[in-house]
């Protein structure tokens, strides 16, 4: 019991400095209110569902930009327009914002801009890969020690 | 001038014919006197010298030396008065026989005149019985009777053969008494002297010795018998001017005998000039206006002819007009139809599997087809109204939303082009009128996409008030003038900005802030009376309306100013190549709002803008009949936001106005601030001072406003806000612009704006999604959790749901949320796939669609959907309905776009594309709600 609750202190402190420092936002709290028996795994499967796709995605976007010479912009600008959309609908804030100004520099057609904010997608997107895996294992543990997951408001 | 020659003519004759007489007189009468003499003479040396001192040679002697005296005597004789007893003796004495004229002896007498004493050139009657003479024997009794000299009758002379007459003079023997009696006379008589007087000879002499001789005809007649004129000189078959003769009376001294002289001219008159020209110019004049009265005749028959010909040509010309109308009519229609094949079966190729090539072909194709059938109904239009055959609908329509569809039409367009577009429409203006929505429409749509067309930067501006108002505009407006004009002048970095919507110049200055604010304060100052005047405006079953559009393109040149409403007349030549587009709008336009009883007329100035206005009659609507008649396109704006309080800082009167306007749609109440730091002290959101003050929900900051203003102002904003500590008090503060950067979107948020812009131009419908989407949340915040999450679920459970979206983890968690308000959600990763699911008979009771999707997007895939659905439903009502098609009486899946940039999906495009709404994504409860509760509202009830 004092595991679990442990374990709950410390999901609910983690998820609270996930919202505060901006890596997800109210829509990922929707996408957790979501989960309900019927689908029990539904917040995991969408995001893991969103790393593929992220991945994918920052891929294309690197292979495009990696011509010196005459860079498809309109496909960069189709995958960060993609990516924009996955991250708003699960709620992740930063990559959102960074596909934001992603998307302004793929307008004026800059390079130089658009490896930059590569750069801090990929960043953005490992650092919340990292902080929603510790997440996900934190619920399974709780889950592990027979306990429910906090909603966290 | 006739006469008077005339009169001359005749005082001349006159005048010579007097002369010639006079001088014939004295000559004759010298003549007579010394005949006279004569007698005397032989009276003195014949009878009263005894014997006698004269005989037959001494007589003619006398007598031929004293001839001179006797010019027109031819010669003179005495003869002795003999009676029958002395003949014997007389014989006797003498020494020969009395003879009588005829040389014969004379017959036995009572008396005798034998001739004793003759001149010698008239010898030859000596001895001859003077008597014996008719003439002579009356001559002489009548001399010896009266004593005087008498004449005889002209007659043939016997020497000469000329006409003369004898002049006869008695000689008496004795002295006579003073009054001697006729007896006495006879009984003193001795003889007789005689002279043959030439008449002939003397009037041929006398003639030939005065001047004009030639020119005139003299006749001398003894008229002693006035019926039988004995002619004296002149021959009778001379004849002269008979047309003008003058007589003179002649006296030769025999009271017994009367003449006259008779003078004529010899040749006519001559005609005079004068007569000569008049009657030449009398000529020429009848000549003239003759040959004019020929000229005009001729005229008139030429354009009476030319005016038949007229007649026909204008008959035919009109004829050959209704037939072209009637052509255009049959053509556009006949062409339309194949078009219309044209275009369905390009769609059903798109349909099929094509190559990246194809498509395009294909798409190229269907796009000009879609041009030329726009370009067709737009001449049929035409031909249409020439024909007369175009009706205007009545019915009602909310004209402020249709303002609204038509503005979303170009929104795109306009804020590509970094032009402002806005609509203003006078709180006067009812909200329903009676009219044809369509043609409004089109004529607003002209206008407008006119404007568009040709304005490169500043604005484009929609007005719309009761056409009665202009008139105290224009009156305050002079007032205005009088009172110094602008106090409060707009200065923006210097430079003169003018006061209309965007600061640019407009052409007509109607539109301008001076006369634009005395509209809408004369419209708040009747505010108050409005409610008195409704009653009587409702009376009038019509209301006319004043509509203008205004730009600040390029405007027309004036050349070509006269010809704008002419069909397929552009300004020049070059105007179709640079901005495309017939020419043919403006006409028809033109047409139209005559036909609504309007009239359209525009003010352009080159280079500076063109301001098109037109006035229009509406009927009005009847309160009662409101709500049946709301037609299904007219938006429902939501009654969520009314009575909340909002500030617009805006720098331009203009623009806030119809931001205010805009708001006061959806039931807000709109203070404007021309600038943040007004707006702050107005609002009151500094510190203590909220007492009194506003307080506004809503703060709309206008971009240019927003970047002008200083750093501080906003940062007060911001300390105040933070300050305030209780946050739902705080108002929200939206910007708005016309375009936005991302790098200025980010330093709003940055200052404390929400996510939400409000792009231009606005619209009610518009406006109210975006507060919905800043509100919203905000609202959930303070309401805590939402209580339509369970009526959501009522709503959505247990239907069945397509979500159709590319981007998989979108279509996951749509699908998540839908599921897990009981709705069974399948998913389709493109438009095709969702095609596919939808083919008829299909069991989903509504359909998500993500417009943004490769391939085909959201757009086109609902339009190939109705597409099927029109031709399913029409096989459907053509022939035997199947089973499973029985039970619904027609296919109409309900399509929800989703997207992520409210703002940016118009309404209208969804509309138009066959769409029934849209949500926003990532979903919101609300939202949801909203969208989803028009089309199951009635299901759940029927389902219970």
């Amino acid at each position: 019991m004092n595991i679990v609750n442990q374990l709950q202190r410390q999901f609910i402190d983690f998820s609270t400095s996930l919202h505060r420092e901006g890596f997800v936002d109210d829509q990922f709290t929707q996408l957790q209110k979501l989960q309900d028996e019927n689908s029990p795994d539904f917040v995991v499967e969408v995001v893991s569902l969103f790393f593929e796709d992220c991945e994918k995605l920052i891929n294309n976007m690197a292979r495009a930009l990696e011509q010196t010479q005459g860079v498809d912009f309109k496909q960069v600008d189709a995958s960060v327009h993609q990516l924009k959309g996955s991250s708003s609908s699960i709620g992740a804030m930063r990559v959102k914002n960074a596909c934001i100004s992603f998307r302004s520099f793929c307008e004026a057609q800059n390079r130089e801009g658009c490896l930059r904010c590569l750069q801090q997608v990929t960043h953005e997107y490992s650092l919340l890969k990292n902080k929603l895996q510790t997440l996900f294992t934190l619920e399974q543990q709780i889950l592990a020690a027979g306990g429910s997951i906090p909603v966290v408001d | 001038m006739d006469a008077d020659n005339k009169v001359r003519r005749k005082e001349v004759l006159s005048s010579m014919c007097d002369e010639r007489a006079r001088m014939l007189q004295d000559q004759f009468s010298v003549s007579v006197n010394h005949v006279h003499a004569l007698a005397i003479l032989i009276s003195t040396f014949h009878y009263y010298k005894n014997p006698s001192a004269i005989d037959q040679e001494t007589f003619a002697e006398y007598t031929a030396r004293t001839a001179f005296e006797r010019p027109l005597l031819s010669g003179v004789a005495y003869a002795e008065r003999v009676v029958h007893s002395e003949r014997e003796e007389f014989e006797r004495q003498h020494g020969w026989t009395i003879k009588t004229m005829q040389r014969e002896p004379s017959p036995v007498r009572d008396e005798y005149a034998p001739v004793i004493l003759s001149q010698e050139t008239v010898s030859y009657i000596e001895s001859l019985d003077m008597m014996s003479g008719e003439e002579d024997r009356e001559n002489i009794l009548r001399a010896r009777a009266t004593g005087k000299a008498v004449l005889t009758n002209p007659f043939r002379l016997l020497g000469s053969h000329h006409l003369g007459v004898v002049l006869t003079f008695p000689v008496y023997k004795s002295k006579l008494p003073t009054r001697p009696t006729v007896e006495e006379r006879i009984e003193a008589t001795a003889g007789y002297l005689g002279g043959a007087f030439d008449v002939e000879s003397l009037v041929e002499n006398l003639l030939g010795q005065l001047a004009g001789n030639q020119a005139i005809l003299v006749h001398v007649y003894d008229i002693t018998n006035s019926s039988d004129h004995l002619i004296m000189y002149g021959h009778q078959d001379e004849d002269g001017d008979l047309a003008l003769l003058y007589e003179s009376k002649l006296d030769f001294g025999d009271p017994f005998r009367k003449h006259t002289m008779i003078c004529r001219y010899h040749q006519k008159a001559p005609t005079s000039w004068t007569a000569l020209t008049t009657a030449f110019l009398f000529f020429v004049i009848c000549l003239l206006v003759g040959y004019i009265l020929y000229g005009a005749a001729i005229h008139i028959v030429k354009v009476e002819d030319d005016f038949h010909e007229m007649q026909e040509l204008k008959v035919r010309a009109e004829a050959a007009d209704v037939a072209k109308s009637q052509f255009l009519a049959t053509v556009s229609h006949e062409i339309r139809t194949p078009m219309n094949g044209i275009l369905g079966m390009l769609a059903l190729l798109l349909d099929t599997d094509l190559s990246s090539t194809q498509r395009d072909y294909a798409q190229t194709a269907q796009v000009c087809g879609k041009a030329l059938i726009t370009l067709i109904n737009e001449v049929l239009d035409r031909a249409k109204i020439e024909a007369g055959k175009l009706e205007m609908e009545t019915v009602p329509f909310d004209l402020r939303s249709i303002l609204d569809d038509v503005l979303s039409l170009f929104s795109e367009k306009s804020r590509n082009k970094g032009v402002e577009l806005a609509v203003f429409v006078s709180d006067k203006v009812p909200e329903m009128v009676m009219g044809d929505p369509g043609r409004f429409r089109q004529i607003i749509t002209n206008l407008v996409g006119n404007s568009v067309k040709f304005t490169e930067r500043g604005h484009i501006f929609v007005k719309v008030h009761l056409a009665e108002n202009t008139k105290p505009v224009a009156d305050t407006k002079a007032e205005n003038c009088l009172n110094g004009g602008s106090d409060d002048s707009v200065l923006l970095s210097g430079a003169h900005q003018f006061k209309t919507l965007s600061g640019y110049e407009a052409a007509d200055e109607r539109n301008s802030w001076d006369s634009f604010k005395n509209l809408v304060s004369y419209e708040e100052s009747r505010y108050d009376a409005s409610i008195n005047m409704t009653v009587a405006g409702e009376t009038s079953q019509s209301v006319s309306l004043m509509v203008s559009v205004e730009d600040t393109g390029i405007g027309i040149p004036l050349i070509a100013q006269d010809r704008v409403f002419m069909p397929f007349m552009q300004a020049d030549s070059s105007t179709s190549r640079n901005y495309g587009g017939t020419g043919i709008g403006l006409s028809i336009t033109k047409c139209l709002v005559e036909l609504m009883g309007g009239h359209i007329s525009f003010v352009s100035r080159p280079q500076v803008g063109s301001t098109f206005s037109f006035t229009a009659d509406f009927g009005r609507c009847k309160k009662a009949s409101f709500n049946e008649t709301k037609k299904p396109n007219t938006e429902d704006l939501p009654s969520s936001f009314r009575g909340l309080k909002a500030m617009v800082v805006d720098g331009k009167p203009v623009r806030a106005s119809v931001t205010r306007y805009h708001l006061k749609r959806l039931g807000m109440l709109a203070e404007v601030a021309s600038s943040v730091k007004r707006a702050v002290s107005a609002c009151g959101i500094n510190g203590s001072s909220c007492g009194s003050k506003i307080q506004p929900d809503i703060i709309l900051v206008e971009k240019d406003s927003w970047l002008s203003g200083e750093d501080g102002d906003l940062s007060l904003l911001m300390l105040d806000r933070k300050q305030n500590g209780h946050m739902f008090k705080l108002p929200k503060m939206i910007l708005l612009a016309t375009n936005i950067t991302n790098a200025e979107l980010e330093k709003a948020k940055a200052a404390g704006f929400a996510d939400t812009t409000i792009m231009k131009p606005m619209r009610a419908s518009m406006v109210a999604a975006c507060l919905q989407q800043v509100l919203g949340i905000w609202k959930k915040r303070q309401a805590g959790k939402d209580t339509q999450n369970g009526s959501l679920r009522s709503l959505l459970c247990g239907k069945k749901i397509l979500v159709v979206d590319d981007n998989m983890v979108n279509r996951r968690v749509a699908a998540g949320a839908l599921k897990k308000f009981g709705a069974a959600v399948e998913c389709a990763e493109s438009g095709k796939a969702a095609l596919k699911l939808l083919q008829i008979p299909h069991s989903f009771d509504a359909c998500f669609m993500d417009i943004q999707m490769p391939e085909m997007d959201g757009f086109e895939a609902t339009r190939r959907l109705r597409m099927m659905e029109s031709q399913a439903n029409e096989q459907m009502n053509g022939g035997d309905t199947d089973e499973g098609l029985a039970q619904k009486s027609e296919w109409h899946v309900p399509i929800l776009a989703m997207t992520a940039d409210v703002i940016h999906a118009t309404y209208d495009k969804c509309l138009k594309c066959g769409m029934d709404g849209y949500v926003s994504k990532p979903f919101e409860e609300e939202n949801l709600y909203q969208a989803v509760a028009k089309f199951f509202k009635v299901k759940p009830i029927s389902d219970s």
